[in-house]
């Protein structure tokens, strides 16, 4: 792709994760030969851009099978949540359960962040089996708040900042996802794990 | 520490340096000064740093006031008329500006994007490694308004005296095209059509993307591409059919399929074609 960048495609977004895991460690052990300056994971892709030589590099990753099993632990991050977001009721009659299942359904999943794009700390988290996945709202919303926790397809994520969007909210939470006075600014890389916690009343952290 | 005072910012002034790099797996863009031969001239004449801050223009130039200290500045990218307190100066020239003067960089007379660079270069705070601005994410220094004051560090070595030729600018945009990964998403034969075709800059174009417009590519698969990676130069065919080639401040992943790459040499000269100008795509064997 281009003079100086790999897309590489696998089958699911688990080989996503095993595959990145994989890159980021021998990119640490320098076997990727000078580079890339940016390995990025997406739903079934890893891009790597800034290769020096891609040639070199797609015959050296020619010889790699993506490990079978899952990729490395990440850190775990808890993230407070309110479950009170205005489509609560619409994805929980979609999942044919009441409100309160529907809580119980999101918030017992460990998820993982597979990658992030569309904003700044924005994470795409799996972890929703299949026949959990919701459609987007048929109308984004102008402005959805900071902090708002929402599906989209086999996918949750938490708005870092307030902006339109189409995701279907369940709830908020408190947490900081993105601090540019931080470090590291994002709270939520790719390979971290997410649980939603359930609390009642204010969401702070 | 020495300010620069924006006593006009123009139509857009951001401020500009290298980029952000290896940030792109937080969905953060990688920014930096779109022209950047003409950014590297502008600080090689004043004796900065290869990285150093610099400010970027948009067609209508910008107004500069040294305050307490003098300052060294030279412009270069589009070309324009450079006056100091009235008086004519050099475009691509190191500049003295005493104390209290005012350089006024006017709308560009060929081009879209002038480079201001002050010996130290402008300090603002960086984030995430950088100082520029980026106008998708909404990191760095927002953009300039009258009255705002930018640091200016202390750190530089002697001007270059260096003839900076003056860029002859694009009348023609001519835009090699590397193989993309998804030319299969669209139509037989559409990169065929793509490099016979005449498109032009459409005004819709900023710092995130070049936009084209002129015969619509057809898909051939309308499957939902997932999300994936894109690169600088990267040029994508969204639902309309009208391609558009991805900029400095573009998003680290997309779902609208990747045609082809414009190598990053030919990326200057598209930073600075306005808006109307012919624009013709190569397609070259990767």
């Amino acid at each position: 792709m281009g003079e100086h960048a790999l897309l590489l495609e696998v089958d699911d977004p688990e080989q996503v994760g095993a595959l990145y895991a994989q890159l980021l460690a021998a990119r640490a052990d320098g076997t990727l030969g000078g580079g890339p300056t940016e390995i990025v994971p997406a739903a079934r892709t890893v891009l790597l851009d800034g290769v020096p030589q891609p040639a070199a590099l797609t015959d050296l990753l020619a010889g790699w099978s993506v490990a079978a099993t899952a990729p490395a632990d990440g850190p775990l991050v808890e993230l407070p949540t309110v479950y009170d977001g205005a489509d609560l009721a619409d994805v929980a009659a979609h999942w044919g359960v009441s409100a309160a299942d529907a809580v119980r359904l999101h918030s017992a999943i460990e998820y993982r962040v597979a990658f992030c794009g569309f904003a700044p700390g924005f994470g795409y988290l799996t972890g929703l089996p299949p026949e959990r996945a919701v459609p987007r709202r048929a109308t984004p919303r102008p402005s959805v708040p900071a902090g708002s926790v929402a599906v989209a397809g086999r996918y949750t994520g938490v708005y870092p900042s307030a902006s339109p969007g189409g995701w279907q909210l369940l709830g908020r939470t408190g947490a900081r996802l993105w601090d540019t006075a931080r470090e590291p600014a994002a709270l939520l890389a790719p390979g971290t794990r997410v649980r939603f916690v359930p609390v009642a009343g204010s969401a702070d952290a | 520490m020495p300010e620069l005072l924006i006593t006009r910012a123009g139509p857009l002034t951001t401020v500009q340096d290298h980029g952000r790099h290896g940030t792109a797996h937080l969905g953060v863009p990688r920014a930096g000064a779109l022209d950047h031969p003409a950014y590297l001239a502008a600080n090689r004449l004043v004796g900065n740093a290869p990285g150093a801050a610099v400010l970027e223009t948009t067609l209508g130039g910008v107004a500069v006031t040294a305050t307490g200290t003098p300052l060294l500045v030279a412009v270069t990218g589009a070309p324009a008329r450079i006056t100091v307190n009235g008086q004519p100066a050099a475009w691509g020239a190191p500049v003295f500006l005493p104390a209290g003067a005012t350089l006024d960089v006017g709308p560009a007379d060929a081009g879209v994007r002038s480079y201001l660079a002050v010996a130290g270069g402008l300090v603002p705070p960086p984030v995430l490694g950088s100082r520029s601005a980026d106008l998708l994410a909404r990191l760095g220094p927002p953009p300039l308004r009258d009255g705002d004051r930018l640091p200016v560090g202390t750190t530089h070595g002697p001007p270059a005296a260096e003839l900076v030729p003056l860029p002859a600018m694009p009348t023609e945009l001519v835009l090699r095209l590397l193989p993309g990964p998804r030319a299969d998403w669209l139509l037989p034969g559409s990169l065929v059509a793509l490099a016979r075709a005449r498109y032009r800059v459409a005004t819709a174009s900023n710092r995130i993307a070049l936009r084209t417009e002129g015969p619509a590519l057809i898909r051939a698969r309308h499957a939902e591409l997932e999300s994936e990676g894109m690169v600088l130069g990267a040029v994508q065919v969204p639902p309309d059919g009208q391609p558009v080639v991805f900029l400095a401040d573009h998003p680290t992943t997309g779902g609208y399929p990747v045609i082809g790459v414009v190598p990053e040499a030919d990326l200057p000269a598209a930073a600075q074609a306005r808006p109307g100008t012919p624009v013709r795509f190569i397609p070259t064997a990767g």
